[in-house]
């Protein structure tokens, strides 16, 4: 999930100095001040020991590199050293409740961090035997079984590499099977105005337009909008469900059914099916394909930013047109379908090179096993337990953006409690760092002035929840008291603080280069 | 359920203060027809005994590229990774963490994201590289995409020395949005017939080196050519080790240049994660997809790092975005930062070297064998032309215990080329690696 700029300051306010006491190294305590890579000296260094070549490479001529590569290097305690000392400088689940809304960050168990590491995954390259792979591909097939299982659905595409990936295998199915029917005149996508940017963005980049479908009062698809807008030129609608207001479509059924009436595909940003795993299929909801971020619902590690995984579920309408490859049983035991040819001919292509990320299939795996049909299902209540807890906690002091009526997974605030305190939502954010959390999403969903999307997920404890709620409280009673100093500059306590973005993006600087001497970056 | 804190109390106190009689009251929007009331056809919960010992016996059915002698590349190559390297990605701050929204808590993922870029940069001979994106393949068809934006042209023409899984990626992605692609026949010596295909309606011509017959080429021709019809040059690279050894892109003209970095700290994986490499020259930034890093200050003037440039992303542009890229390949990016950091200038130039060492006693054991070697001048990868089909060969070298390199035909069954063998060395390989090969060779294609 993404923060939007749209509505938030980019340039920090003037500042006051965050502490008195200033140490005389620029280090603070635990946390040092460690330099870029390139400013650590080591030209010549290295931290690897290798044995010299018997053969050099005369046979290249002026093919090989004649100048200078311009890279920095470190013996192994000064690598280990810096990189040590820079995730210092990093929040993560492991340290405290991280409640991006629609990101879902929850406990990542190190169990699947080891079995991924099991040589017989790891060290397994992708165009192997398949003789040699076949745990591999039992794997892959075992997986496909459970995400078939639980979404109801009669197919799945495992290689595309992220939730955007996932969308644009999705929306590639459906251009296939639509050109397929001589429907290739579909050109245009319906997408709710409180989608994720990435379901317009993926719609623009099959060459379809997309026009937006209004929100009810109360957070929902607007039917009659909908209705309206259906008609012989779209392929396909995408809607998020539960929503990126973290509700329940409750008129899904009937928006799948007036979408097929139509004749258009129901694809569904499936970011949110933590909210729903072991108690709802999508299948059962008209839906005609689905990415599921396994790096989400299914736990593997966000990573600072990936790697993801994103299969897409598909239903028997357009499971033909699912790109290669795929995994087959027959006679000497599972192959692996790498060419669509005689098989599939309808297939529409490849996502990626090679099959997936097999290393996040694993991860996965090992979370499903773990859990089990029982324990996923309880994952979807404790999910929907905590956010309403939270949103029944913290609606004591602000302002859910859709009081009636329960949230799914996350709960949504909107800015209105806020309304003459001088205190944005951005600032409120900042100060939740003082406070030793990560801020929510926030100006997400862009229906919602100043949201706040805040998703616990069903591995915070209640004392973290209650520790959470009272410190947001705490701070939302500091705001409508006055105390504005304590946003305005925050954060005061964090490694940095507030960072300039207007200047970063106005006078890009995004390598190191030597500097002329003597002339310091500003 | 060891993962799941609530304890029966917690949920009953919670849904007090919700004010819901139970957990079912907050499915509620959720349509009678679709709530499932029993579980689903799945096993049931286990321990962690019991999980680690279901995926240590599919592993087991698995035969790892460290068991023996093995010689796959073709995109994918088998180095050693030092112990650091894994255990520093494994720092909760690093594994737990998410993309970097709130600069103020996340310099550390920031500051290894700018060193990212700037070891990119280098490598590639280029002026910016983005923080990555899923790999190569994926890469290069976003590069394609890039050069339509700025050229405003439709064709893309990619050589026959293109890896097929690059080519077909781009393809289906690239041509999904309206661009024409003319991929060539898959040829070893691909340079005349790229640069004969350039004309004016050109956006790009798209030249792997070392190529997927292992076969380097001084691009600067082909630049000379696409720039003299206002076409751009990508340069694409599946074993981002060359880079140690070879002339960079940049240096023969490259405008853009994408790569596949697994083979800078990160394991094979069976095909993923991996990481892709992205890199332009600095005019053609604001064209760029995906995340970029750019250093700041902060309000006390302290020097920081932020995701920058982000009119060009989804989660501001939408549908006028430059690509659809969210999540991308954070922690294989850490991964390759950290083991480029320990190589240094040096260590890379060694390990580089070594490679290309390894690979001349591989072709020189080749040759003996009796094999014609199609690659004149490689890097540590060589295509041979083997008696038969190639996929039945590499199937009797297994039965000795030597996994010989990757059919051709695997990649793509229609370029007639069945005899075709695909075979890397790198540090990994031994002598008697290569021994073992030649003795299993000479008996697979006497047969």
């Amino acid at each position: 999930m993404s923060m939007s700029n749209v509505g938030r300051p980019t340039r920090p306010e003037g500042a006051v100095a965050s502490t008195a006491h200033q140490s005389l190294s620029g280090g603070r305590g635990l946390l040092q001040d460690e330099p870029l890579l390139f400013e650590l000296g080591g030209w010549d260094k290295t931290g690897v020991d290798l044995p010299l070549p018997e053969h050099d490479a005369s046979d290249l001529g002026d093919l090989v590199r004649a100048g200078p590569i311009g890279l920095a290097g470190l013996s192994e305690p000064e690598a280990v050293r810096h990189y040590v000392r820079l995730s210092q400088k990093n929040h993560a689940i492991d340290l405290a409740l991280y409640p991006l809304g629609s990101c879902t960050m929850k406990h990542n168990p190190r169990l699947n961090e080891k079995a991924a590491r099991m040589a017989g995954f790891a060290d397994l390259h992708p165009l192997q035997p398949q003789s040699t792979t076949q745990g591999a591909l039992a794997l892959m097939d075992r997986l496909a079984h459970w995400l078939k299982t639980l979404t109801g659905m009669p197919a799945v595409a495992l290689s595309p590499k992220a939730g955007a990936h996932g969308e644009l295998c999705g929306l590639l199915c459906i251009k296939a099977a639509h050109e397929a029917a001589g429907q290739g005149h579909r050109r245009r996508v319906l997408v709710p105005t409180s989608a994720h940017g990435t379901n317009p963005a993926t719609a623009a980049f099959v060459g379809y337009s997309v026009t937006e479908i209004a929100q009810t009062a109360d957070g929902r698809v607007d039917l009659s909008d909908l209705e309206s807008k259906l008609g012989p030129d779209v392929a396909a609608i995408m809607v998020t469900n539960p929503n990126t207001c973290g509700l329940f479509e409750r008129d899904i059924l009937e928006i799948s059914r007036l979408t097929h009436a139509a004749g258009a595909y129901f694809y569904c940003d499936g970011a949110n099916f933590n909210a729903i795993v072991g108690r709802v299929r999508p299948g059962d909801l008209g839906v005609d394909a689905m990415h599921i971020n396994l790096h989400k619902t299914f736990s593997t590690p966000h990573g600072g930013g990936g790697p993801g995984a994103g299969p897409v579920v598909l239903s028997e309408a357009l499971a033909p047109f699912a790109p290669a490859p795929w995994v087959v049983s027959d006679a000497h035991g599972l192959r692996l379908v790498e060419e669509a040819v005689d098989e599939a001919a309808q297939a529409f292509g490849r996502m990626s090179a090679f099959h997936g990320q097999m290393g996040m299939f694993v991860r996965a795996y090992a979370y499903m096993l773990s859990h089990g049909s029982d324990g996923l299902r309880q994952v979807a209540e404790d999910a929907v337990l905590n956010a309403n807890y939270v949103k029944a906690r913290l609606s004591a002091e602000m302002s859910p953006a859709f009081p009636e009526g329960p949230c799914m997974h996350e709960a949504l605030f909107d800015d209105a409690w806020l309304e003459d305190t001088g205190v944005t939502t951005l600032d409120f954010a900042k100060a939740m760092i003082d406070e030793g959390f990560h801020p929510m999403t926030m100006y997400f969903p862009l229906v919602v002035h100043g949201a706040m999307l805040i998703e616990p997920t069903e591995t915070e404890p209640k004392a973290e929840l209650d520790r959470f709620c009272e410190a947001l409280l705490a701070l939302a009673r500091a705001a409508k008291a006055g105390d504005v100093d304590r946003f305005k500059g925050a954060p005061y306590l964090a490694p940095l603080r507030r960072l300039d973005e207007t200047l970063a993006a106005r006078k890009p600087k995004l390598t190191w280069k030597p500097e002329p001497a003597a002339s310091e970056a500003a | 359920m060891r993962y799941l804190p609530l304890t029966p109390d917690d949920r009953a106190e919670m849904l007090g203060v919700i004010g819901a009689p139970d957990v079912d009251a907050l499915f509620a929007d959720v349509p009678a027809a679709a709530r499932k009331r029993d579980l689903f056809d799945l096993p049931l919960h286990a321990g962690e005994l019991e999980v680690e010992r279901e995926l240590a016996r599919l592993a087991a059915m698995n035969r790892p590229a460290g068991a023996g002698p093995f010689f796959c590349g073709a995109g994918a190559y088998r180095h050693h990774v030092p112990a650091t390297v894994d255990h520093i990605i494994q720092r909760s701050e690093f594994l737990t963490s998410y993309t970097p929204y709130q600069p103020e808590i996340a310099q550390g993922t920031l500051q290894v994201l700018f060193e990212f870029q700037t070891q990119v940069a280098a490598l590639t001979g280029l002026d910016v590289a983005n923080a990555s994106m899923y790999d190569g393949s994926t890469a290069c068809a976003e590069a394609v995409m890039m050069a339509q934006r700025v050229t405003r042209r439709e064709k893309a023409i990619l050589s026959g020395g293109l890896h097929p899984h690059y080519a077909a990626t781009t393809q289906t992605i690239a041509h999904a949005e309206g661009m024409e692609i003319v991929r060539q026949q898959a040829a070893i010596d691909a340079e005349a017939a790229v640069i004969e295909a350039i004309d004016g309606e050109t956006a790009c011509v798209v030249v792997q080196t070392p190529n997927v017959f292992g076969v380097v080429t001084d691009v600067t021709r082909i630049a000379e050519a696409a720039h003299a019809k206002g076409a751009l040059l990508i340069v694409v690279t599946t074993e981002a080790v060359s880079y140690g050894l070879l002339k960079s892109p940049g240096d023969m003209g490259a405008d853009i240049a994408v790569a596949e970095g697994q083979s800078i700290g990160n394991a094979l994986n069976y095909g993923g994660p991996y990481v892709g490499l992205f890199a332009a020259r600095e005019k053609l930034v604001r064209q760029m997809p995906g995340r970029l890093c750019g250093e700041t200050i902060d309000a006390e003037g302290r020097r920081g790092y932020v995701l920058t440039l982000s009119t060009r992303e989804q989660h501001i542009r939408r549908e006028k975005a430059t690509s659809n890229i969210c999540t991308n390949s954070g922690l294989c990016a850490l991964a390759f930062t950290i083991h480029l950091s320990l190589l240094g200038e040096t260590g890379l130039k060694q390990l580089a070297a070594l490679n290309h060492s390894r690979a001349r006693e591989m072709r020189a054991a080749l040759a003996g064998v009796g094999l014609e070697i199609l690659t004149p001048r490689f890097f540590n990868e060589i295509a041979v032309r083997v008696p038969g089909d190639a996929g039945a060969i590499v199937e009797k070298a297994l039965a000795d215990g030597v996994v010989a390199g990757v059919p051709y035909s695997r990649l793509d069954p229609h370029a007639g080329l069945d005899d075709v063998l695909l075979l890397a060395a790198t540090e990994t390989t031994t002598s008697d690696d290569i021994a073992a090969l030649a003795a299993a060779l000479t008996k697979a294609c006497a047969q």
